[in-house]
């Protein structure tokens, strides 16, 4: 979106303005302004750094400290959120590093974009057997799951946990994304998962896609 | 990091030239170059002058380069006349440069600490000279800043200096250096560390890769302020990105705006 025709709480936002970001939202609220149309703001601005920092302009700390903003900002709003709208009916992601593979870098800051952008995220940590993935979906309801690894060797595992999804009925029902750094349209044809992500932004897209 | 640009001091012959010609033209390139380059205070100094002219001139000096930019000074001499010249005209809060543990020094000193509200830098020696080891210069440090705790300057407002020695002629110096700010650090919260780059690399080639890697390390060791060339880039950036490294700047943010400015460029 053009800078101009933002609002100014997704500018400020994009612009990492901090201060400013608080004091808007701050004004917000004691004006009145629903959460949700506040959040939706944010949402904005939020799209707005994602696309500077695929354009090459923003850098990885950069979203993340977006990210932190935007976290304070839920955490704000969450005890003026209308009931349904509260973290239990929020969208969920289930993500973990699979079975064999204990790098956790890249699945730390989807999870941290995911959660700055409103995702309720059920991170199961890494070497995560393939009946953990199936348990978490089974118990939260979530509609993605996420799977990360870093070594090559790793997809075969990636494949396995496809699979139990499968097994256990409820693949019609979860979108898996993959992601990490061997992963490449092969792999995903290979795995049967439904998207790879070439980056965090584009995970975090996908996920936005999903439950839009 | 406090950047404490170096350039104007009368031991450089040009500098020299100037303040006895009192050339504010060229002292006034030689403030906006240091600024420019990320210089938060500029050391002052005419200590190659004669003992009766120095406060005057110290006095023409700070002036001068105040009316070029309102950045605070580091007012440089051993002559306690040409501090109080100085500090008499400095407008906003001063760094006195410097006191040390000698009596003398201390007793001509201290009440311009106080009388202007400066900080100072407070140099580890006395009336012995510089300490000859690592537990000496403990001892020597403490009580100097003890000392000016007690006389009711605040912690914030000292500078101490461990005084590196060359590395040519004390391999040991930089090792014990940086034990020196570390156990001063742990004694003294709050307490400031400051260094200049001459000494280290004395009587050695290529003298500023010493005096980089010097200040990276120390920079690990708690030191927070540092009189240098602020012309130099490459020590510049390793300045920004040891504070990075050093968790010191919140979501890099610092150092990826000194990229955008074009400041890690060398």
């Amino acid at each position: 979106m053009e800078k101009e025709k933002m609002t100014e709480l997704a500018r400020a936002l994009m612009e990492l303005d901090e201060k400013r970001v608080y004091q808007l939202v701050d004004e917000k609220i004691k004006n009145g302004i629903s959460p949700l149309d506040i959040i939706a703001e944010c949402n904005e601005g939020m799209a707005g750094v994602g696309d500077l920092f695929s354009a090459g302009q923003y850098f990885l700390s950069q979203m993340l400290f977006a990210a932190e903003i935007f976290k304070n900002i839920m955490k704000q709003l969450e005890p003026i959120m209308p009931k349904a709208e509260t973290s239990t009916s929020r969208d969920k992601v289930v993500i973990g590093t699979v079975k064999g593979d204990i790098h956790d870098i890249g699945k730390n800051i989807v999870v941290n974009l995911l959660r700055g952008s409103g995702f309720e995220v059920i991170d199961l940590g890494v070497d995560v057997p393939a009946e953990k993935f199936v348990e978490a979906l089974r118990e939260t309801g979530a509609r993605v799951l996420g799977l990360s690894a870093l070594l090559n060797f790793t997809y075969p595992e990636m494949k396995t946990v496809v699979e139990a999804v499968t097994k256990a009925g409820l693949r019609d029902k979860v979108t898996i994304i993959i992601g990490g750094a061997p992963c490449d349209e092969q792999v995903r044809q290979f795995t049967g998962a439904d998207y790879y992500a070439e980056d965090a932004v584009a995970g975090v897209n996908i996920c936005k896609k999903v439950y839009s | 990091m406090l950047i404490i640009g170096e350039r104007i001091n009368s031991t450089r012959k040009s500098i020299d030239r100037a303040v006895r010609a009192k050339d504010a033209d060229f002292i006034r390139e030689e403030v906006l170059n240091q600024v420019n380059a990320g210089a938060h205070m500029l050391d002052v100094n005419c200590g190659t002058l004669d003992a009766q002219e120095e406060p005057a001139t110290m006095e023409w000096l700070v002036q001068t380069v105040q009316e070029i930019a309102g950045v605070p000074l580091c007012i440089d001499s051993a002559n306690h006349k040409a501090l109080a010249a100085g500090l008499r005209v400095h407008r906003g809060k001063a760094m006195i440069n410097s006191i040390s543990g000698e009596t003398e020094r201390y007793k001509k000193v201290l009440p311009l600490v106080k009388e202007y509200g400066a900080s100072v830098v407070a140099l580890c020696m006395d009336d012995r000279g510089i300490p000859a080891n690592k537990n000496q210069a403990l001892e020597v440090g403490v009580k100097l800043v003890n000392n000016l705790l007690d006389a009711g300057v605040p912690v914030d407002d000292i500078y101490f200096d461990p005084l590196v020695r060359s590395v040519a002629t004390n391999p040991e110096t930089v090792i014990e250096t940086l034990r020196l700010m570390e156990e001063m650090a742990s004694r003294f919260s709050g307490l400031h560390f400051v260094s200049g780059l001459s000494n280290v690399s004395f009587g050695l080639p290529e003298r500023r890769h010493l005096n980089r890697a010097y200040v990276v390390l120390s920079m690990a060791s708690g030191l927070d302020a540092v009189i240098v060339d602020p012309l130099d880039k490459t020590l510049m950036a390793l300045v920004y990105a040891t504070e990075t490294l050093l968790n010191k700047d919140r979501f890099c943010l610092q150092y990826i705006r000194y990229y955008q400015e074009g400041r890690l460029k060398v």
